[in-house]
């Protein structure tokens, strides 16, 4: 098991944290003009490369605040985490 | 002493047999071919041998990056059966199934495909209610499946606790009888050995690096062993579809997962069937060789690692415990993950895509050994004759977009 630095309560046992996904999918700016294809674009796909991946956690059994991870998804490595709201960082790879 | 006499075998092993024969060549890339299937697991093995089989197409080639079926094929838990809900799932699973009953003779080679049935246990009075359903699917669709009460469940599997006193009891399950087991490297090497007696030529430590595509059309593939032309390319690479489709721009609509699984040491056979259950999540089985094979639920996050974390064993443990109180002293011999492709509705993708020449099979997230015959037979004349078989018709790409799910979860039997 991994440690997950949350950026409020420091480094704490991966069991206390849930996965949210692909970080920074934000909801449509016009809903009613999109395409099905937008739709489900928006709906159904996420990025899921090999390497570095920008993606939010949530520290369900500490603050229970959500927060941004950039992890390599080759290594499960943690390279960066960064609150909401906050730019993705640089990470080198 | 005369010249014709060999001399006696000296030195230490000298008395034993020769070496076995290959079941394969191992052969170079040839700069060309008419079909190249890039991933040699059990779906691309598949795949090549029922493209000779039941298409007379033999310039094919096989590209995996690692070795043969050491991919998912290695790391899966054997587990056939055909029990899901919806008549699409029912068409492809059924039609797998029955090709398995056949496939030691089809293949002439031993496959140790045990019909020892499935039991998939309901823990809640929904899945009571989800499970009495799709049995009752299921025999429309003229799959053999049974709701069984748990002192039945005790008579199939009699180290089941069936205890009204433990945190999730056992209340029933689903039973299909023709369900079972098989072999899963030997699956592979008579798939393998097959396809290379009708010439196919399976490239190992041959990566792909990118698809070359002109005027929309795919024309060859750049690998780490050269570049090799070709009609048509036939993607079947489970964890690793997303990497290969982001090289023509395309995006699947698939999350990438490690998936744990593990097995016992040699024990006497005491599991004379395969338990799945939902709930409590956790599936077990007894392999021919005695071990306990068990698999785990997959682990939250997106990964490529092949490795898993222990808590997701630990609770995976916990479940058996309390299904099974006999496993107590057994001992852990060793522990592994694959990669799955799972999809929003747990269903796969079989067929063309926007690109021409260039087909896809993927999705099958974790349960796609099962399908192994199956999908080959139906991705095979998807290739072959540039359109879905019936079979796969529905597990189109455009799904998402046109909204005809296929939604699986509840058969999936593992949660993700």
């Amino acid at each position: 098991m991994q440690l997950i630095r949350c950026p409020w309560c420091g480094s704490r046992e991966e069991v206390e944290f849930h996965y949210g996904g692909q970080a920074h999918v934000s909801y449509p700016e016009n809903p009613a003009e999109l395409s099905d294809a937008e739709w489900a674009r928006y709906v159904f796909f996420r990025a899921n490369p090999r390497g570095p991946l920008a993606e939010r956690w949530v520290h369900a059994a500490g603050c229970r605040r959500w927060f941004n991870a950039v992890r390599d998804t080759s290594t499960h490595e943690l390279l960066a985490v960064y609150r909401i709201g906050e730019p993705q960082p640089e990470v080198a790879r | 002493m005369t010249e014709n006499v060999r001399p006696l075998p000296s030195g230490p092993g000298a008395d034993l047999p020769e070496h076995p024969k290959f079941l394969w060549r191992n052969p170079d890339p040839k700069p060309s071919y008419d079909v190249v299937i890039v991933g040699g697991g059990g779906h691309g093995l598949a795949t090549a041998y029922y493209l000779a089989k039941n298409h007379g197409i033999t310039n094919v080639a096989v590209l995996e990056k690692g070795w043969l079926a050491g991919g998912n094929m290695a790391r899966n838990t054997t587990i056939i059966r055909s029990n899901y809900l919806w008549d699409e799932s029912s068409g492809i699973y059924e039609h797998s199934l029955k090709l398995w009953e056949g496939l030691e003779e089809d293949l002439g080679y031993p496959i140790l495909f045990s019909q020892r049935g499935v039991l998939n246990l309901a823990h809640s009075l929904q899945d009571v209610r989800d499970s009495v359903r799709r049995v009752n699917a299921n025999r429309l669709n003229g799959i053999d499946a049974e709701w069984v009460d748990p002192a039945q469940v005790k008579e199939l599997c009699p180290i089941v606790n069936i205890s009204p006193d433990v945190r999730y009891p056992v209340l029933g399950a689903t039973y299909q009888p023709r369900a079972g087991i098989a072999k899963h490297d030997y699956v592979a090497w008579g798939f393998a050995r097959g396809a290379n007696e009708y010439g196919i030529d399976l490239i190992q430590n041959c990566e792909v690096t990118g698809i070359d595509v002109v005027g929309g059309k795919v024309v060859g593939l750049q690998t780490t062993r050269g570049r090799i032309a070709t009609g048509k390319v036939a993607l079947a690479a489970a964890g690793h579809s997303s990497v290969l489709a982001s090289m023509v721009g395309l995006s699947l609509p698939i999350q990438s997962h490690p998936l744990q699984a593990l097995v016992s040491e040699l024990l006497e056979p005491i599991h004379p069937t395969v338990v799945m259950s939902n709930a409590v999540h956790v599936y077990v089985s007894q392999a021919h060789k005695g071990e306990l094979v068990m698999g785990a639920g997959i682990d939250s996050y997106n990964g490529y690692g092949q490795r898993g974390a222990f808590h997701i064993i630990e609770r995976q443990m916990s479940a058996a415990l309390e299904l099974f109180p006999v496993f107590a002293r057994a001992h852990l011999l060793r522990s592994w993950a694959g990669i799955v492709d799972t999809t929003p509705d747990a269903s796969p993708i079989v067929g063309l895509t926007p690109i021409e020449n260039l087909y896809l099979n993927c999705g099958w997230g974790t349960g796609g050994f099962k399908a192994t015959p199956g999908v080959g037979w139906c991705f095979a004349h998807t290739v072959a004759h540039d359109q879905a078989h019936p079979y796969n018709a529905p597990f189109t790409l455009d799904r998402f977009t046109t909204g005809a799910l296929v939604d699986e979860h509840g058969a999936a039997a593992v949660a993700h």
